[in-house]
């Protein structure tokens, strides 16, 4: 039988998830992993929006915020379970992008991005702000997910590092999934033809303004799941999940990694959240490292890292 | 009866009218031609009978239905469909891809469906997958099917484009310049397959600038000089009028016909 790309790019991230563990010197490692696989999560929805759709936004992080401060907030005052409260915060997402996007997604060119950006900051403004409930700046604690002692009671025991590994390598795969299934599917085509050129694509019946709107709702969902998963993670939670720099990572993980391929943009994902790691031994010149990287990135491969290796590859091999 | 009805159509940019006044009728199974000198406002009548453009004057009638300035996504599903003089390829996909892209009306669902991938979902792409496979033979394209479309050659990728159009099942067909940057043979094959389409009852609006194909192909046609009809009929009477001669035709006229 031969594999498709699905199956095949589905596999390979399972085997990765998996295998990796095995060269981890330390227990250190699973956090790391656990971090990359939730930005890889987030960066999903990014290649919805940017990758598929081909449309910019420079404020999922708001979202990512309010899925962040729902699992913070809904249990305490709601008494929500933690779990529910990721849906909450989904749900909240979403109807807020349908909102944001709604006037501005009828817009054309750069207009998404702007408002997003106004969109974004308001989140982490009002996060910041609304210290009665939010507590400000300084932050939030935020409870336990309490599946990690669900699994204990039934005979699995992990600890805290490996249990946010495998949980969020899940969620990933889940992620992915839906992706890969929207890629070759009648909207995911829609999506793709829009971004090619959005004139041909209203001519063949595509309605442009509805499409944009329901892919902007998707990422903004993929943002927020990974906002809760975050919080839930590190049991805390500042504004900083929902600022302008988050925004910008975001894009620019599935741009360096390739913006219109899954496996792409996870890895872009996760050099994105390795090389700050990698490059301390720079000390203060890190981030100016990290600029270098992304520059020489984008000049000589433009469709991204992973996109762009893998048709050198294929290119020597004919 | 009429499948589409121009009445009066006209638009100024910024004071200069470029179309004004222009009216003619399209009947199923005709091909109707719009001709006249470069900037003679054929592309702007274009881009408003497909909703590209909001006209400032004038009425756009399809079976019957007023659907002036309508937005082209409404378009499409009320049976008008076109090309581009200037290609508007999907870019980043297959040829295949392309062609099933024209199917979208037919093949579209709940948004659900294709992020889990049920069943209906596959089902409704797969059969948008065969129609688009035997338009592509019907162009003579489907041996390139998995190639991406921007490797295509210029004649190739005008035949696509047609496919992509056709594949709406259009009850109005509207061509911009379809054998443009086309060698003769390509020209010959894209003639051939207009007069085929014309033949199955589709109205065909076409716009060209090869004489020779327009005086072959067209049951009537249209001239445009300066943003208004200065004639019209069918290719004889047209070739022999005084007023497009000097505007337009000249020595190219006596070619087709000589």
């Amino acid at each position: 039988m031969k594999l498709t790309p699905k199956t095949a790019t589905l596999l390979v991230l399972a085997a990765l998830i998996a295998l990796t563990p095995l060269f981890f010197p330390s227990g250190y490692y699973y956090r790391v992993g656990a971090l990359i696989f939730v930005n890889g999560l987030s960066v999903l929805g990014i290649v919805i929006l940017t990758g598929y759709a081909g449309q910019v936004s420079l404020g999922h992080a708001g979202f990512a915020g309010i899925g962040a401060y729902a699992c913070a907030l809904a249990p305490v005052h709601l008494g929500l379970h933690p779990a529910l409260a990721i849906v909450l915060g989904a749900v909240i997402s979403a109807i807020m992008a349908w909102l944001v996007g709604r006037p501005i997604l009828r817009l054309k060119g750069y207009y998404l991005g702007v408002a997003s950006l106004g969109f974004g900051i308001l989140v982490s403004m009002v996060l910041s702000n609304e210290r009665w409930l939010t507590k400000g700046p300084d932050g939030i604690e935020v409870p336990d997910l309490g599946l990690r002692d669900l699994l204990k009671d039934m005979g699995l025991k992990l600890a805290n590092g490996e249990f946010w590994y495998f949980f969020s390598g899940i969620c990933l795969l889940i992620g992915a999934w839906l992706v890969l299934n929207l890629y070759n599917s009648p909207t995911g085509r829609a999506l793709r033809a829009l971004h090619g050129s959005e004139i041909a694509a209203r001519t063949v019946g595509v309605d442009v303004a509805k499409l944009k709107l329901q892919a902007f709702v998707i990422s903004a969902v993929y943002a927020s799941v990974a906002g809760s998963l975050l919080a839930l993670m590190n049991k805390f939670v500042t504004p900083d999940v929902a600022g302008f720099m988050h925004s910008i990572e975001m894009v620019t993980m599935a741009v360096l990694g390739g913006a219109g391929s899954v496996l792409g943009a996870i890895f872009g994902a996760g050099i994105l959240t390795l090389l700050p790691q990698v490059l301390t031994v720079f000390a203060e010149y890190e981030q100016l490292m990290l600029g270098a990287v992304m520059m020489l990135v984008m000049i000589f491969m433009r469709d991204g890292l992973l996109p762009s290796v893998l048709r050198k590859i294929r290119g020597r091999g004919e | 009866m009429s499948l589409l009805e121009i009445q009066g159509l006209g638009i100024t940019f910024g004071g200069l009218r470029a179309v004004h006044d222009v009216s003619f009728k399209v009947k199923p199974g005709e091909i109707v031609s719009v001709i006249g000198p470069n900037g003679a406002g054929k592309t702007t009548l274009f881009n408003m009978i497909s909703g590209v453009y909001q006209p400032g004057a004038g009425k756009v009638v399809l079976s019957g239905e007023d659907v002036t300035a309508m937005s082209p996504h409404l378009l499409a599903r009320r049976g008008m469909s076109r090309t581009f003089q200037n290609l508007q390829i999907f870019q980043g996909m297959t040829v295949l891809e392309n062609a099933v892209s024209g199917y979208h009306l037919q093949e579209r669902g709940p948004i659900l469906a294709d992020l889990l991938g049920l069943p209906s979902s596959r089902r409704r792409a797969r059969a948008a997958e065969e129609g688009a496979r035997a338009l592509l033979a019907r162009v003579g394209l489907d041996r390139a099917a998995e190639r991406e479309a921007a490797n295509l050659s210029y004649g190739a990728l005008k035949r696509l484009e047609i496919a992509r159009a056709l594949a709406l099942q259009p009850k109005v067909l509207l061509l911009d310049e379809p054998a443009a940057g086309c060698n003769a043979v390509e020209t010959e094959e894209i003639d051939h397959l207009i007069a085929e389409v014309a033949a199955s009852g589709v109205a065909i609006l076409l716009v060209e600038h090869d004489m020779k194909m327009v005086m072959r192909i067209s049951n009537h046609i249209v001239v445009l000089d300066h943003g208004e009809k200065i004639a019209e009929g069918d290719p004889a009477t047209v070739s022999r009028d005084p007023a497009v001669i000097a505007a337009y035709l000249g020595t190219e006229a006596e070619h087709a016909h000589g």
